[in-house]
């Protein structure tokens, strides 16, 4: 292709333990959530994909249908697959505040003591448990 | 449609079976991965796939047609072999040459333009390439001609890291733009993982496991509990492979419905983890009972 720039490039880590259609999956969320992507870019073309990281365009298929079928991405015929969603919404200054409370949150944790495996275990059940009470 | 049907398929040197009761289909489009020790009947059953050998016993059908029957049977399929041979005498751009005088499809430009991006000189004796080049150059050839099936006898063997990664970049991107069926067989499961969407497990001449990557790995579990009997599984979860301590007994199953019973910690299994559990499991146990009654 080589007419468009892409803007984020794929990698896959064979010991994650996750097929690699997922990881693709997870790259594209975890970059709409940073930001990186927005709506209207263009993920980069099947091929592109492919030569770079030399893995099944199948897997590559996979991963934008499920992103399709998300609701975050859809497919142009003939032109390619592109982001649908963004989801970094416009109160971003919101989520700094959020972010620097709970940066201040993780120092107390670890002045209270806490390992990091123990700041996550806890913050992991404290999560789970407050989504299935619905108030996350 | 499949690209490759085997029924009953065996071939027989001498008084050896080198492959035996091989029944299997490949899905069009697919990009199958081929696992097995050596000896295992991995590169018999690629020649036969190529029409390079005949069948002593059963039936094969490759993209509808029996291999190598033909000129347009042999030319819908590219091969490359285990040491990826070319002609030591002739030049890079002579095996072009012979390549577009032996098939009529021939893709001049496409290898013309690959020739180019390896840095490969025209004029250079194929006998003085590096093994990572010949093995570039043996896959120009293959994919020259524009196959509908493309096998690959353990292609990237004798590669380096760097080369590994090029060639199977290249013949996914070959994927990408003509989308033939790939038959690839590899000791390298990290590639295998990369690659493929299909996978064929073969052990001392026999078909292990074949089937989709995706759906073997959901339809197996690693089971751990209290010591107990692995013959009282219920009858939906097929025994692969049983271990004991004193204590703890581990099991991999294959089954489509879920574990219920409490007792066991369940976990899903790694690629690796289960090629290694079928290639393992012939030599631990001849005479259990073949895979085709292990539900699909």
């Amino acid at each position: 292709m080589g007419w468009h720039v892409a803007v984020i490039e794929f990698r896959i880590d064979p010991r994650s333990g996750m097929p690699p259609y997922r990881q693709i999956v997870h790259q594209v969320r975890q970059a709409l959530h940073l930001g990186l992507l927005r709506e209207g870019d263009q993920l980069p073309t099947v091929k592109d994909v492919v030569g770079q990281v030399a893995i099944n365009p199948n897997t590559v298929l996979k991963a934008y249908r499920e992103l399709e079928h998300e609701g975050l991405a859809a497919g142009r015929p003939g032109l390619g697959t592109f982001i649908t969603r963004s989801l970094v919404d416009a109160s971003f200054a919101a989520h700094k505040g959020l972010q620097s409370e709970l940066s201040r949150w993780l120092a107390k944790a670890r002045r209270a003591g806490l390992d990091d495996a123990s700041i996550v275990a806890l913050f992991e059940s404290t999560f789970h448990a407050s989504s299935n009470r619905g108030v996350a | 449609m499949s690209a490759i049907v085997a029924d009953g398929l065996g071939k027989r040197y001498g008084r050896r079976w080198a492959l035996r009761e091989c029944t299997l289909e490949v899905p069009e489009g697919s990009v199958v991965g081929l696992v097995g020790a050596n000896g295992a009947g991995k590169s018999t059953f690629l020649h036969l796939a190529a029409g390079l050998l005949e069948p002593s016993e059963g039936s094969l059908q490759v993209l509808g047609g029996r291999p190598g029957s033909d000129a347009t049977q042999l030319a819908k399929v590219g091969f490359v072999a285990q040491d990826a041979p070319v002609y030591g005498g002739l030049s890079v751009a002579d095996h072009l040459r012979l390549g577009a005088r032996t098939n009529p499809g021939w893709d001049e430009a496409g290898a013309q333009a690959r020739i180019r991006s390896l840095g490969l000189d025209l004029r250079q004796r194929a006998g003085k390439l590096s093994g990572g080049q010949r093995s570039q150059l043996a896959l120009t050839l293959a994919m020259g001609k524009r196959p509908e099936l493309l096998v690959l006898d353990e292609p990237v063997s004798s590669l380096d890291p760097l080369a590994r990664r090029t060639f199977l970049a290249d013949v996914m991107e070959l994927m990408a733009d003509h989308g033939p069926t790939v038959v690839l067989s590899s000791h390298l499961l990290s590639d295998v993982e990369r690659v493929c969407d299909h996978l064929i497990v073969m052990a001392e001449g026999r078909v292990q496991l074949v089937g989709s990557v995706d759906e073997l790995l959901a339809q197996h579990k690693l089971l751990t509990g209290p010591r107990r009997d692995e013959r009282l599984l219920p009858r939906d979860q097929v025994l692969v492979r049983a271990s004991h301590t004193e204590r703890q007994t581990t099991v991999l199953v294959r089954t489509t419905d879920s574990i219920l019973d409490p007792a066991w910690v369940v976990s899903d299994i790694g690629l690796e983890d289960l090629v290694l559990a079928y290639m393992d499991r012939r030599v631990a146990a001849p005479t259990e009972t073949p895979l085709s009654a292990v539900p699909s």
